[in-house]
């Protein structure tokens, strides 16, 4: 550890990057000493403890390769997929140990949905993307599959777009349209928490404030995480927001907090673009 | 609690930086042409001079186009960069103190029309001289308050803040001897009556360098002090 690191993990440890001064905070995601660890020499997570509040969103800003995608990656065990990546540390969503050799990983993908920067319809209709889920899982009556695929549309604010053409292919709607049907797709399996990664970066400024609206509304039933580099859209989606830099957490605040007055010079040389 | 001569300085957009600079130092410009108004104001006062006092009340008009235009500059920085942080706070501090320059302005020119009011009627009442140690009280205030900002030194600031309570004592015995003044020569109420406005300016100007310190607290430390007892301000600051 450099002295830059040994300050930002005692600093991390001062603060104990929880929001315990607000006592109506139920707690949703637990991460304790979170280290991950690319190709054995990459260390991309350093010592990450912070607590993430229910039905809230929280969101993770920091410049490119602080680590908030990766550490993203982790709530859904994403980070499995790559090779040579190594993690230690806890993270416990509802009390339970997501890393637990019994969890079953499908399982925790459903209840954990992720949401990526680029839109990823399937090739298929708009019907079968939001039924996707379900019909995996079994589903294979008609009407709760409608009755599924009309409150997931409608709550992700497309179904008033798309219900006279629910059969036509997914890749025909708008790319804001599109990141809408992925949400649905994604609230159809009944998530417990969302994870957005740069969700709105590569859709025009009104299908990123619809977006934006969703988060919104979302939150009333979803833990919501979300990493931009769009930090004006941090400060307006967010109700938390943690700043990351080389692999460790800096600080963690209400959001309020944090684009008014930070307590961390580094956090706000970077809100301020002060930072390099 | 001071914070450092760096404290805008360095950021990636040059442009952003020059734009924060440029507001910082109109508003700073507008302090100063203030305290000049100010100044001319009590010396007019004093010296019952009409026509230093008519320069003073043609003079407020620069500088309500100096509030206007610091405003437009302030809504720009807003709408163009969404500033953050300190940078928000500078701003947001900055649009609140050109409005209480515009109104220490506006109490220099009322003190002007009464220096004014008494020419008319001849030589300054005998007697009457509390407003002096009152009005460099002010100046003062004012004076000290710009150097906070300047500075960035909310530490002075409360200092400033703490002499407004020593402004309202002065501003209550000025009154009494006023009236006590009046009193004993009902012949010189209308003459009287100008000062006694004119002290009343006075004690406002005092309110508005205090305001001007609790934007530089919130400038500096991000902390709000407005309607709180000085005692509470400094655990605040302190915790």
């Amino acid at each position: 550890m450099n002295a830059d690191e040994e300050l930002a993990a005692a600093s991390q440890q001062e603060q104990g990057a929880s929001l315990s001064d607000d006592d109506s905070l139920e707690t949703c995601i637990e991460i304790k000493d979170l280290n991950l660890y690319y190709a054995r020499d990459v260390h991309a997570l350093k010592n990450i403890t912070l607590d993430i509040p229910r039905n809230k969103v929280t969101a993770f800003i920091g410049p490119s390769g602080c680590g908030k995608s990766s550490l993203l990656r982790c709530f859904n065990r994403m980070n499995d997929l790559i090779d040579d990546c190594q993690i230690d540390g806890k993270i416990r969503i509802d009390g339970e140990n997501i890393y637990a050799k019994r969890i079953d990983v499908a399982n925790l993908r459903r209840r954990v949905g992720m949401v990526f920067q680029k839109p990823n319809p399937f090739p298929k209709s708009i019907y079968d993307n939001v039924a996707y889920g379900l019909r995996i899982q079994g589903m294979k009556s008609r009407r709760v599959l409608d009755e599924i695929v009309e409150n997931s549309l409608r709550a992700a604010a497309l179904w008033d777009e798309v219900k006279d053409r629910l059969d036509r292919n997914a890749l025909e709607l708008s790319g804001g349209q599109q990141q809408r049907l992925v949400i649905a797709r994604t609230i159809a399996v009944e998530p417990e928490v969302l994870l957005l990664d740069e969700p709105a970066s590569a859709l025009d400024p009104i299908s990123t404030l619809k977006i934006e609206e969703l988060i919104n509304e979302l939150r009333r039933k979803y833990t919501i995480l979300i990493v931009t580099h769009n930090m004006q859209q941090a400060a307006r989606v967010s109700d938390y927001a943690a700043f990351m830099d080389m692999g460790s957490l800096i600080e963690y605040d209400s959001t309020d907090t944090l684009f008014t007055n930070p307590s961390k010079r580094k956090t706000e040389d970077y809100i301020t673009g002060r930072y390099g | 609690m001071n914070s450092s001569a760096d404290s805008h300085g360095h950021h990636i957009s040059r442009q952003f930086n020059s734009d924060l600079e440029e507001v910082r130092k109109h508003m700073l410009e507008m302090g100063g042409l203030v305290e000049k108004q100010l100044g001319d104001a009590l010396n007019a006062l004093i010296e019952v001079d009409s026509g230093e006092a008519a320069r003073v009340v043609q003079g407020d008009d620069q500088i309500d186009a100096m509030e206007v235009k610091i405003d437009e500059e302030c809504n720009l920085i807003i709408a163009r960069r969404q500033p953050a942080a300190r940078d928000l706070r500078l701003v947001l501090a900055i649009i609140k103190a050109i409005r209480d320059l515009e109104r220490i302005g506006d109490e220099s020119s009322k003190i002007a029309k009464a220096a004014i009011k008494v020419s008319e009627d001849g030589d300054f009442p005998e007697g009457i001289v509390e407003f002096r140690t009152l009005g460099v009280k002010v100046q003062r205030m004012v004076n000290m308050a710009l150097d906070a900002f300047v500075r960035y030194d909310a530490d002075a600031a409360l200092r400033v803040v703490s002499e407004d309570s020593n402004v309202d004592t002065e501003y209550a015995i000025a009154m009494r001897s006023t009236v006590t003044y009046m009193m004993e020569e009902p012949s010189s109420i209308t003459r009287i009556l100008h000062v006694l406005w004119a002290l009343r300016a006075m004690e406002r100007i005092g309110d508005h360098a205090k305001n001007i310190c609790e934007h530089v607290v919130y400038m500096v430390a991000g902390t709000d002090i407005r309607h709180e007892k000085l005692s509470d301000i400094k655990h605040k600051l302190s915790g």
